[in-house]
């Protein structure tokens, strides 16, 4: 694209913007696969470091109170998550353990029909397993719960598979990502793909990668869970959005977090 | 030569609705495509670049800035999304100008950049948005005055 060339040594020569980080192939290690960049690699220095620093990164207070409710009995069944799955940092098999079981996910259940994400999952066992209040889906409980059974697959590449029964939701979810909508009439491709490495205003695009979440934001000092994402930037299109765990967003999970496939769970992931 | 159907800019928030007893009602901005550019001024009265460039920089209105750079260094963070619009008045007359703010899926259906006076074909849109175009004819004139001020 020609006019970008341009407009880059405009704004370089205005001194307007801090100049992307550079992008040169293969030098991201893991966190790039292929066409395919974590938003890890679109996020300032500052904010990598904070990622990266294993005390300082303020998503590990949201993973140890995850650790405090793994072992808390709840509900009517006398049950804690450790009574059934015993030490979640274990390989899973079986029932036990929880180390891989996130790079799976959305999954589909035979049960419902439909594929599930991580947190319905988790409500399932509290309402089934446990016979316990489901959480509420943005609360520290299911926030920190989430971020708890992600980050037991830290490292480990998404590996959503997307054959069988899940197949036509994939279909959705993809339909979803290249709809155009709202007032300002945009699809996520439209800033996700043929944006990705541009400045909107004061931000730079990233390929809206999912394999960070829940994500520690800074600007709210707390983790938001992707389908609180998936609202923000249908609403800053003026669309309007849909309800957490609703299908729409579950299918829209499934499409995006294949297209995330390879790239390792970063949770808690730390952005702007 | 391209000729596209009336567009019907409909008004209908309380404000307006109050307005409208004090004033004549909203005209229905309709316009002409000629060769990829509408001539004639969509409330047939000239732009205010003042207050253009105001609008333009308005985060709730043009908020041009999310993607092109303009000649205002005092607004920090220019986009780079589409082109810098400094000099765009010696690319393009100004009834293109006018054409490419309206509705720029005009020039190229595959634009990420709104249309800033169109209110069909849109899908899921907020409630509060519905029937409104993003911009009044108003606005989009004055945008108009002020790009026709950036030449080269
Ligand atoms: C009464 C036993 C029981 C309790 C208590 C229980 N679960 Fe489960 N859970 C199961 C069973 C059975 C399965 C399905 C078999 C499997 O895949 O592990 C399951 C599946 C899961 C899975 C999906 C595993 C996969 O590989 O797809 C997750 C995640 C999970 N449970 C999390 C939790 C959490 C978090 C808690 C506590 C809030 C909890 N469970 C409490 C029995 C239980
Ligand atoms: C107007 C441009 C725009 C559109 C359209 C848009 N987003 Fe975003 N999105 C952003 C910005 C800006 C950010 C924050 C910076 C970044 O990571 O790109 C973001 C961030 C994200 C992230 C977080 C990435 C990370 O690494 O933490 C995800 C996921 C995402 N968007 C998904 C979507 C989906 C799904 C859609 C369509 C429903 C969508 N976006 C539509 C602008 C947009
Ligand atoms: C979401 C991003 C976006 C926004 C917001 C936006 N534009 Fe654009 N604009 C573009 C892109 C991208 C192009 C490049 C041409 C294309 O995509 O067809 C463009 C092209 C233009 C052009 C043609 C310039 C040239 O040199 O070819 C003009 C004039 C223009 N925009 C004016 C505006 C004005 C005025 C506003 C604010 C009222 C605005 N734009 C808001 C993305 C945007």
């Amino acid at each position: 694209m020609l006019h970008r060339l341009f407009i880059l040594s405009g704004v370089a020569a205005l001194g307007l913007v801090a100049m992307p980080p550079a992008s040169v192939a293969g030098e991201w290690g893991a966190y790039e696969v292929g066409d395919i960049r974590s938003g890890y690699t679109y996020a300032a220095e500052e904010t990598r470091a904070i990622q990266d620093d294993e005390f300082g990164n303020p998503g590990f207070i949201w993973v140890d109170y995850g650790e405090e409710l793994w072992s808390d009995v709840d509900g009517a069944a006398g049950k804690s998550c450790e009574s059934c799955h015993g030490d979640a940092s274990a390989m899973k098999d079986g029932v036990s353990g929880m180390k891989g079981v996130a790079t799976k996910y959305p999954v589909f259940s035979e049960s419902m029909g439909k594929p599930i994400n991580i947190e319905q999952q988790i409500n399932n066992c509290r309402v089934n397993n446990m016979e316990a209040d489901p959480y509420k889906w943005e609360s520290k409980e299911m926030l920190s719960m989430t971020t708890y059974v992600k980050y037991q697959s830290h490292g480990m590449p998404v590996n959503v598979d997307i054959s069988g029964a899940i197949a036509p939701f994939y279909e959705k979810g993809k339909n979803f990502y290249y709809k155009r909508r709202g007032q300002l009439d945009m699809a996520c491709s439209n800033c996700h793909v043929d944006n990705a490495g541009n400045m909107i205003r004061a931000n730079l695009l990233s390929q809206g990668m999912a394999n960070g979440f829940p994500t520690y934001r800074l600007k709210w000092q707390k983790p938001g869970s992707l389908h609180r994402r998936f609202r923000g930037c249908n609403k800053q299109v003026r669309a309007k959005p849909y309800a957490n765990g609703s299908d729409e967003y579950v299918n829209l999970e499934v499409f995006l977090t294949h297209r995330s496939n390879g790239l390792p769970i970063e949770t808690p992931a730390v952005r702007n | 030569m391209s000729f596209r159907p009336p567009a019907i800019a409909v008004f209908s928030s309380a404000i307006v609705a109050a307005l409208i007893t004090l004033t004549p009602p909203a005209q229905a901005h309709e316009y002409k495509v000629v060769d990829g550019a509408i001539a004639v001024s969509l409330t047939g009265q000239a732009g205010d670049p003042v207050n253009g460039k105001k609008t333009a920089v308005h985060r709730k209105k043009g908020n041009c800035l999310a993607c092109h750079s303009l000649p205002i260094p005092e607004q920090q963070f220019h986009g780079e999304i589409g082109p810098d619009l400094n000099g765009v008045a010696s690319r393009y007359s100004e009834g293109e100008i006018r054409a490419r703010i309206v509705d720029p899926k005009l020039a190229n259906a595959d634009t990420i950049m709104p249309a800033f006076h169109r209110t069909e074909g849109l899908f899921r849109q907020i409630e509060k948005f519905k029937g409104k175009t993003i911009l009044s004819a108003q606005e989009v004139e004055d945008i108009v005055a002020y790009l026709m001020t950036l030449t080269e």
